[in-house]
């Protein structure tokens, strides 16, 4: 199973190193308040956006609750478009299909659509493992792999890198994969893009075989769909002669009718326009225009697993707009990297533990205590995913998964506390010892609230990621015993 | 047992004891009273995006056409443009040579008035995909009897068997610290010229 960053440590470690960055910290609060307002103007704009909403969950969730039937007849479809369909169980099978169909038409590179899918099974590694090159196409993407980097938002993958740093990837990489940046290239954002529009067009007219994802599979035409920005996705989903296409199956959607819905929820959702520059659709092989050959790879990757969680079934309605990352107060301030994962942000939270399982890795056991449970993502989500609910109920399956081996420090704390709790001496004994750790490291928190510095092992367990309250000068069963 | 067998097996695995009757979807949003002026809020919304829009009569069309386009010579429109103007029709020209194109003239599906989206289907006088792609100038013709209010008029109007291109704006990216920049792959100006 591939999808988390390799070697990536728990998420309070990672966090710490992002929250250290302040560069980054900037980028990010520029880059999610810009986003939060775009996206509050065009939704209040829709008078019955909360309908719209339901109108969207509950489509996902009818495709879901016969999702047997409902891909049974997108293959259907498919076929009876021209298309040769495939069936993916993990990622290392997607990835051979790609291969195999790319070598199989002598070619040793590939132009690619912005796909989550993709990322999510290494397609890029895989491929380069058979002498193939996978030119990403997306502007993020492309400053991402030139700057052989991890993504670090679903939207703008390169929302952590600022202008000059582009510039400098530019002018240091372009030229060893391609065309090279021009001579005296600045940072404003128009002359990258241009430098970008040059290096890439010379790929897409040469390549051969493209490779996308799809934000939507219609079930009863067999219509894929590509929501994008830049047109480089029509380029892809146009020019080559031959179009493989990796789609999740919790991507499918009964009717193309319902596409009515998600056209209107999911770009006010994204970008915070009222549509997106381009969305491309297509129905198999169109003699005379476009591709002539098609594929699609069906993937699973841990989605059957996903929706056999009652809970956290729902995580399989996303659409993948990034509206919850956006107003999340934790991503905001660690960015998308120390989630390990191509999923970060409060969907990440919930999706990486449900599709890797809980009670294997220490990092993926760790992305469900990612969060304050504010809310906002629940609030925001376009498809109505309570995220918050299967954070706290991934967080009892993580402490469960536990349980046979020693206890965590947060089940030895709640253990110590109960024991104190349960007898009054031990209570005074304990405030006594509070008292006077409160005369320790003591600082002052923003809103003059005061907090104890760092504890000593074990309490810096508690203190490493949050602040601790001082505790007040008196106890309340001392001022209560006062009074009488 | 194939990936399919198995991914179908887990499916129905996953899905056992669960109840599989479908939610009712609510679709009272498809009968949200039209706009008052759909065509007007059209060229307002579209405008927002940075395309140029123009209204014009029927009778106007080859010289708003001649004037949207400026001094651009090498021009296409594709077969089965329905305006009669001194324009080469497109034989098919390969990708190469269409880069090469400076501009090109086309009809529309229809046009969105909420959202400020012209549909391409790429029938006649829309021209295949590749024809809009690669000139740096796109010039859309668009009557107001084909301006719809909105989304779910559009999808309810469209053939989905009909490869689709949906276009909001000229092409643009906010990759780069979130500044708009109109222009990476697709055309870099867009041109709407609403007809009658
Ligand atoms: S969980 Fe909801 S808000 Fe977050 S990316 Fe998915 S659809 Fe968007």
């Amino acid at each position: 199973m591939s999808g988390t960053f390799l070697g990536m440590p728990p998420f309070p470690t990672a966090a710490r190193a992002a929250l250290a960055d302040s560069q980054l910290r900037h980028n990010l609060a520029h880059a999610t308040g810009t986003i939060r307002g775009k996206r509050a103007g065009v939704v209040a704009e829709v008078d019955d956006w909360e309908q719209l909403r339901l109108a969207g969950a509950a489509i996902k969730d009818n495709a879901l609750r016969s999702l047997d039937e409902t891909l049974l007849r997108l293959e259907e479809s498919l076929q009876d478009n021209g298309v040769t369909v495939h069936w993916a169980r993990d990622a290392a099978e997607a990835c051979s299909i790609v291969a195999s169909i790319a070598r199989g038409h002598g070619v040793d590179e590939v132009v690619k659509v912005k796909s989550m899918a993709t990322q999510e099974i290494g397609l890029n590694e895989a491929l380069a493992e058979h002498g193939i090159a996978a030119w990403e196409t997306d502007l993020a993407e492309l400053i991402v792999q030139l700057g052989d980097d991890l993504p670090s938002h679903i939207l703008v993958p390169a929302i952590h890198r600022n202008r000059a740093e582009i510039r400098e990837l530019f002018r240091d990489k372009m030229g060893s994969v391609g065309m090279p940046a021009p001579e005296g290239l600045s940072d404003e954002p128009a002359e990258l893009a241009a430098a970008a529009r040059r290096h890439l067009r010379e790929k897409f007219l040469r390549a051969k075989v493209a490779v996308s994802g799809a934000n939507f599979a219609v079930a009863d035409s067999g219509t894929l769909v590509v929501v994008e920005s830049e047109g480089n996705g029509r380029m892809c989903l146009t020019l080559p002669e031959v179009l493989i296409s990796v789609v999740g199956i919790e991507k499918v959607v009964p009717t193309w009718s319902d596409l009515d819905v998600f056209f209107q929820l999911l770009p006010r959702s994204s970008t915070g326009e009222r549509m997106n520059p381009y969305t491309s659709t297509w129905s198999g092989v169109t003699p005379g225009d476009g591709p002539q050959e098609m594929h699609v790879v069906l993937l699973d990757n841990g989605r059957t697993r996903v929706l056999a969680d009652e809970v956290g079934r729902q995580a399989l309605r996303c659409i993948r707009c990034s509206a919850c990352l956006n107003v999340c107060p934790v991503y905001e301030r660690t960015g998308g990297h120390a989630y390990g994962s191509v999923y970060p942000g409060p969907i990440g939270a919930i999706l990486n533990p449900l599709m890797k399982g809980v009670g294997e890795d220490a990092q993926t056991d760790s992305l469900p205590y990612a969060s304050t449970l504010c809310g906002a993502c629940f609030e925001v989500c376009p498809v109505r995913i309570d995220i918050p609910e299967v954070l706290v109920h991934l967080r009892s399956r993580v402490v469960d998964a536990h349980r046979s081996g020693p206890p965590s420090a947060e089940a030895l704390a709640m253990r110590t506390a109960g024991w104190l709790f349960g007898d009054a001496r031990r209570l005074a004994a304990a405030e006594g010892a509070s008292r006077l750790a409160s005369r320790l490291g003591r600082r002052v928190l923003p809103g003059g609230r005061r907090a104890l510095g760092w504890l000593p092992w074990p309490g810096s367990l508690w203190t490493g990621a949050r602040d601790l309250p001082a505790p007040p000068r008196r106890s309340f069963r001392n001022w209560w015993k006062d009074r009488r | 047992m194939s990936a399919r067998e198995e991914i179908l097996a887990a499916v129905r695995g996953a899905l056992a004891g669960a109840d599989r009757a479908d939610t009712p979807v609510p679709r009272a949003y498809r009968d949200a009273p039209p706009p008052a002026d759909v065509v007007g809020l059209f060229v307002e919304r579209a405008a927002d995006y940075r395309a140029h829009v123009v209204r014009c009569a029927e009778a106007d069309v080859p010289a708003a056409v001649a004037s949207a386009l400026g001094g651009l010579t090498r021009v296409l429109v594709p077969p089965g443009f329905p305006y009669p103007l001194p324009i080469p029709v497109d034989a098919g020209e390969s990708t190469a040579e269409l880069d090469r194109v400076d501009a090109v003239v086309t009809t529309a599906a229809l046009a969105i008035a909420t959202t400020g989206t012209l549909v391409l289907d790429h029938t006649d006088g829309q021209g295949r995909r590749a024809l809009t792609l690669l000139p740096d100038t796109h010039l859309c013709l668009v009557r107001t009897d084909r301006v719809v209010p909105d989304v779910p008029a559009a999808i309810a109007a469209l053939d989905p068997r009909r490869p689709q291109t949906w276009i909001s704006g000229p092409s643009a990216t906010s990759d780069i610290e979130l500044n708009r920049v109109e222009g990476v792959h697709g055309p870099r100006n867009l041109h709407i010229l609403v007809v009658g």
